[in-house]
């Protein structure tokens, strides 16, 4: 197996697997926190948009994690410069 | 794959290159000046204002108690509001234009994103040296204790970072998703993940603002509170 196959397999196996994985934390994370919204609102309707705004500042910065890996995952499909110096020298030769 | 709007370069010149991203930008800024002037150039006082002064009114006043529910002071946030009101506004508008067909939002651009946070990385340090001083802000990284100081100086880059890719990521994502799905399936499902795109750029003009005024409000508030 030469050098580009093996870049090329092992970036879009890594960009699979940060997408997968790097999903998993923030999705509960953000469940439980609109789970504990919801309690509180029940309990209280009357600071409604505190605890709306709150929880979404809240919800905002778990989504963050979750944005990372995403990021992650397309610079490994998109703008991977292993790929690009293993191909220019493929060209070059 | 068409990844942002800095690939599409009218015109280049060396390293400077004008591309969509500053041609966008620039649009907006004349779009917001001229729309702001074209309204405050007649401000009445009276009971019967017209209908766009009432507009600006209202979203100034918005921001101002959003400001003043974050942490900032009456009196202090008069003196921010329009460094994080701008912030807001710009955000605001470049992720609302994408009604607007043909139109690619400058903050799916990470040098859009990474320019407004480091205004912000440069905005805390200074407000909080005019108001503190500098002995007093500096004094501000040894809290709690002298071995807190790499950490505190860690978390000021950390979260300018995170500040920038945050914005970034969203706006970005959301475009991609739309146009990937747009080869895959029928109309309606990309019209529902653009009422999301909507949704999803104000809520992250928001959070940057409320995060910088956080922020702002950590290092003007010293030992104080």
């Amino acid at each position: 197996m030469d050098n580009m196959t093996l870049i090329a397999m092992v970036s879009i196996m890594t960009a699979g697997f940060t997408i997968a994985i790097g999903g998993i934390g923030p999705a509960l994370g953000e469940g439980r926190a609109v789970a504990a919204a919801l309690t509180s609102l029940a309990q209280q309707p009357d600071s409604a948009s505190t605890i709306t705004r709150t929880l979404f500042v809240g919800l905002a910065m778990i989504e963050s994690v979750a944005i990372y890996c995403f990021v992650v995952s397309m610079i490994l499909i998109f703008a991977n410069p292993f790929w690009s110096q293993a191909a220019a020298k493929a060209a070059g030769v | 794959m068409h990844l942002s709007s800095d690939e599409l370069i009218f015109w280049q010149y060396g390293f400077a290159q004008l591309n969509l991203t500053i041609v966008t930008t620039w649009g907006l800024m004349l779009l917001m000046t001229f729309g702001a002037w074209l309204i405050t150039r007649k401000l009445s006082e009276d009971i019967h204002i017209s209908r766009w002064q009432h507009i600006l009114e209202v979203i100034t006043l918005g921001i101002k108690s959003q400001i003043e529910e974050v942490g900032l002071s009456n009196q202090q946030s008069r003196k921010y509001i329009s460094f994080i009101g701008t912030l807001f506004l710009f955000i605001l508008i470049a992720n609302l234009c994408v009604i607007f067909p043909g139109y690619q939002p400058p903050t799916g651009s990470l040098s859009t994103t990474t320019a407004l946070a480091l205004c912000v990385f440069i905005a805390v340090p200074f407000f909080g040296i005019r108001e503190q001083g500098v002995v007093g802000y500096l004094k501000s990284y040894t809290q709690p204790t002298m071995i807190m100081l790499p950490f505190n100086i860690i978390s000021e880059i950390s979260r300018t970072l995170a500040l920038a890719i945050r914005l970034f990521g969203n706006v970005m994502s959301g475009g991609m998703i739309i146009a990937i799905l747009l080869t895959i399936t029928p109309l309606i499902f990309p019209l529902l993940l653009d009422v999301l795109h909507l949704l999803t750029g104000v809520v992250q003009a928001y959070i940057f603002s409320v995060l910088a005024t956080v922020y702002i409000a950590a290092a003007t508030r010293g030992e104080g509170a």
